[in-house]
């Protein structure tokens, strides 16, 4: 509200506003009216979703998995699913109701997505109760296992100290090299690139 | 049938991989001392190709993806081709994709801005609306978060086009979004902005409204020419040094916000996960990071020992590139690139070392400096802070191995 300005575009309408501004916080806003329970859910995402996800969010070739996972953060292959990892529940039900199914966004009404988004939960073990029913009111009661589990970027405290060098080695900076790694064992690069190089070896 | 351009091109491909045709040099260059097709055959006319595309002995020159990377074509990537491109401009038909819900086909006149949220006045504005505010032109690179990322647990992908072709530098011409807030009138209270993107995935970000004050702009052109329908057409955001996830393409809505959303690609993704089993979020700057484009996996010594030029690209998302030094003995010692080209805050920068090759296996390395004072570090002193599963922002030092044959290979030392 300073500076001057230049009278460009129109007032937005409250009708316009509302086709556009679906986004749901945290803290609940932008939840719209409407229910669903885990029962509903699982016919949707039988319907709708399973085809990707797996019956039970355990997905089906390299789609997402949704469920599972939990306590596997600190393993050699952490399984980051909506249990395990995702911190607000408020960005499942954003999520799914803004993108998905991936083909078909913005088909689902406020009471589907509330549904899915219970059964999501009970797919995860967050609700247990067949007849949980989410709506906006119980919303933010649920508690998401790994919501404390994101800290800020501190990489300026941690990193930078160590990164930020005023002098670095130009000679004589080691004794000996070995090579640790080697792509070419591995062999995943899209085979016209190797081809390259062996024709030209 | 076999034509004379066949054999000619056979023969040209032959020389390529000897001694720079030292054969055809002695015994007198059929390519000089007999006619060619192209001294006495006219060519195209100029209307030929209203909109021109390169020399078809480049069509090797493109965009590339790996099929076992995603789940599906649509939302996926492509990478561009560094290793045969110089300067620092990116070609546009060349810059790298990255999508969630494929490419959007809008029309412009359809196309709609609309802000929102904590203002003044929400507005709606047409493209033709936009059109109208003062623009400017910037370079900036653009790197998605998650470049390099298969890299973390050891040397994976055999070229600098897959370990870091997910960047592209081009010049923006667009309007500072400061302005287009302006123009609503941004509330006391407006903390954070949530750009939404009009296609199929409706890609959201959170950003700090002190970053979009300062220099984002909302962009219609890249390179002089209406963006290109991959990279946003016909509006997008652009966020200079920031990760690329947040420069949401087909802009249709900002909402102003008195605290960020948390929404998908800020929480289950654009998230580094570290060792512990925490994980970092809102890792919004890319630092400081370079590669060596040639030689390199794809880009093999072709020439016998002698004059070589190394080259290579280098960026950071905090400022510009000074410095560049680079290593052809695996770290041992070090010599410092010559910078060639403009120097912008938070664009690609090019640099050079030109050598003398003695035709024994080289281990080469580039390590950036930015204007911060910031060095780029090993992806062994990443790992000591952050593990193998942070997926992004992986800005280690790449090695290449090159033998005695001039074969590059993508390896990782001690």
């Amino acid at each position: 509200a300073s500076a001057a300005t230049f009278g460009l575009g129109r007032p937005a309408t409250a009708d316009e506003i509302a086709a556009w501004d679906i986004d749901v916080r945290p803290d609940g806003v932008g939840l719209p009216e409407g229910s669903g329970d885990v029962t509903t859910g699982e016919e949707i995402f039988t319907d709708r979703c399973a085809v990707c996800h797996g019956d039970f969010g355990e997905a089906v070739g390299r789609w997402p998995v949704l469920a599972g996972g939990q306590g596997t953060l600190s393993d050699d292959r952490p399984n980051k699913t909506i249990g395990s990892f995702w911190p607000y529940l408020s960005t499942v039900y954003d999520y799914v109701h803004r993108a998905m199914p991936f083909g078909d966004a913005q088909s689902l009404t406020a009471d589907e997505t509330y549904a899915i988004t219970a059964y999501l939960l009970y797919l995860n073990d967050i609700v247990d109760d067949e007849e949980f029913v989410l709506s906006r009111d119980n919303f933010l009661e649920v508690e998401m296992p790994n919501a404390e589990g994101f800290m800020p970027d501190d990489r300026m405290e941690t990193e930078f100290p160590v990164f930020v060098k005023a002098d670095v080695c130009m000679e004589n900076c080691k004794d000996a090299v070995e090579i640790t790694g080697r792509a070419a064992i591995l062999d995943v690069t899209p085979e016209e690139t190797r081809a390259r190089q062996l024709k030209e070896a | 049938m076999t034509t004379r351009r066949d054999i000619l091109r056979g023969g040209l491909a032959a020389t390529a991989g000897l001694a720079a045709g030292t054969a055809a040099r002695a015994e007198g260059d059929p390519l000089i001392t007999e006619l060619q097709d192209w001294n006495h055959v006219l060519g195209d006319g100029v209307d030929a190709n209203p909109y021109g595309m390169p020399s078809r002995h480049e069509a090797h020159v493109k965009r590339r993806s790996v099929e076992w990377l995603t789940a599906d074509p649509v939302s996926s990537v492509n990478f561009t081709p560094l290793h045969e491109l110089d300067g620092i401009i990116t070609p546009n038909g060349l810059c790298f994709e990255r999508h969630h819900g494929g490419v959007a086909d809008i029309e412009p006149a359809k196309h709609r801005l609309m802000i929102n949220g904590l203002v003044d006045t929400p507005l709606v504005f047409t493209m033709q609306d936009l059109m109208r505010f003062p623009r400017e032109n910037r370079v900036y690179f653009l790197e998605c978060a998650a470049n390099s990322g298969m890299e973390w647990r050891g040397a994976q992908l055999n070229g600098c086009q897959f370990t870091h072709g997910m960047i592209h530098n081009v010049m923006y011409t667009g309007v500072p979004l400061r302005l287009i807030l302006e123009e609503a009138g941004v509330k006391t209270n407006g903390k954070w902005i949530m750009p939404e993107g009009a296609d199929a995935a409706a890609m959201t970000r959170s950003i700090p409204i002190e970053k979009a004050m300062d220099d984002c702009l909302v962009a219609f052109k890249m390179n002089g020419e209406a963006l290109r329908p991959e990279q946003g057409y016909p509006l997008r955001l652009v966020v200079p040094g920031w990760e690329g996830n947040m420069w949401i393409k087909w802009l249709r809505r900002i909402e102003v916000g008195d605290q960020p959303w948390h929404h998908r690609e800020e929480t289950s993704k654009y998230t580094d996960l570290l060792e512990n089993g925490t994980a970092r979020r809102f890792t919004w700057e890319m630092d400081a990071k370079s590669v060596i484009t040639n030689p390199s996996p794809q880009a093999p010594i072709l020439h016998s020992k002698g004059p070589t030029v190394l080259t290579g690209v280098a960026w950071s998302g905090r400022g510009t590139i000074p410095r560049v030094d680079v290593t052809i003995d695996g770290g041992k010692n070090w010599h410092e690139a010559r910078m060639s080209g403009p120097s912008f805050d938070k664009s690609m920068h090019r640099f050079y070392y030109d050598f003398d090759w003695d035709g024994t296996p080289l281990l080469l390395q580039s390590r950036a400096h930015d204007s911060t004072g910031y060095v780029q570090p090993t992806k062994e002193e990443l790992r000591q802070f952050r593990g193998v599963n942070s997926i992004y922002h992986n800005n280690g030092i790449q090695t290449w191995y090159v033998n005695e044959k001039g074969i590059a290979e993508n390896v990782e030392i001690s």
